[in-house]
């Protein structure tokens, strides 16, 4: 049993990353906060690709003398690209926060559907006076 | 050793992720973040995925930490107090999670030599990776010659994402030009 634990604990602690991160996204309602929790999801995954291509007496996938095991090199090839892919979305992302914070002078989720759905007078009538308005 | 070593960076890992839910001054979430993202590319060098660790504490660390402060300093840095308690959220994340670990209870164990994944292409590419390109290290080989291709794929969704934010950016500003204008 405690064999079986330490060979999947690598996947184990993948998944509570990924679903802390899902927990963060889902039921935070700031939305830079959420940004940061899909990241969180994004790098569980690139655990996820990379710890199954380890070899425990392996080396890192540079051929050189003296050296005969070698990690699997495929995952990290497909990680890399994941990573920068990951960081463009999260750049367009930021800036949809910002524009979402210009146009409704808030990025909390539940502020935003409150203006949405608030009747059409209250936007102009500025900040803090939002949240007093019944909808 | 070294799977003590993995294990004990991913512990590491999940009590930043912890800490990082409960916190809710957003500077210290994005430091969190960046703390989060430098115990990453650490276990990736554990792992032996070096170029996967250093594009990780550059590109996840080093640009990502700036582009949520850049972000931050336009927004407010406090996180308003959840309305309601999060139990769906987290009977939600909770359940897929189990299903998940449910998913993993035949999956080949933690650096087994005899996995699938050793078998097939990656030997090859080990094998004649530095004959066929002259590279030595195999992940610059296929990024850049095998799979070349992809590559440039990714670079039109950096390309793509770039010209995205210019455009929210830039309507921000010809519209406030437009509101002095009249």
């Amino acid at each position: 049993m405690l064999a079986h634990f330490v060979d999947h604990f690598d996947y184990w602690a993948m998944i509570f990353l990924a679903m802390a991160g899902l927990f963060i996204v889902i039921a935070r309602g700031n939305l830079i906060k959420k940004l940061v929790g899909l990241g969180i999801f994004q790098t569980s995954v690139y655990l996820l690709y990379v710890a199954p291509g380890k070899i425990v007496g392996g080396t890192a996938p540079i051929v050189a003398e003296g050296f005969r095991v070698y990690s699997n090199p495929l995952p990290h090839v497909l990680i890399l690209t994941a990573i920068v892919v990951g960081v463009a979305t999260l750049a367009l992302g930021l800036a949809l926060v910002v524009r979402i914070r210009e146009a409704y002078d808030s990025i909390e989720e539940d502020e935003i559907l409150r203006r949405d759905h608030a009747p059409e007078v209250t936007p102009s009538r500025g900040e803090g006076a939002g949240g007093k308005v019944v909808p | 050793m070294e799977t003590l070593i993995v294990n004990v960076l991913l512990t590491l890992m999940m009590l930043a992720v912890v800490v990082l839910a409960r916190t809710r001054n957003l500077f210290a979430v994005i430091v969190l973040s960046g703390l989060y993202s430098f115990l990453m590319a650490t276990a990736m060098v554990a792992l032996d995925a070096v170029d996967v660790a250093m594009t990780e504490a550059a590109v996840g660390a080093g640009i990502s930490t700036v582009l949520l402060l850049g972000a931050l300093h336009l927004c407010r840095s406090e996180e308003a107090k959840p309305a309601h308690k999060p139990w769906l959220p987290l009977a939600v994340t909770a359940s897929a999670g189990l299903l998940l670990v449910y998913g993993t209870w035949d999956l080949p164990a933690f650096s087994d030599p005899e996995a699938p994944i050793h078998k097939h292409v990656a030997p090859r590419y080990l094998a004649d990776g530095p004959r066929e390109t002259g590279v030595p290290n195999v992940v610059t080989a296929v990024l850049a010659s095998y799979r070349g291709f992809d590559t440039l794929g990714e670079t039109t969704v950096v390309f793509t994402a770039g010209a995205g934010i210019i455009a929210l950016l830039r309507r921000r500003r010809r519209t406030t030009a437009d509101k002095e204008a009249p």
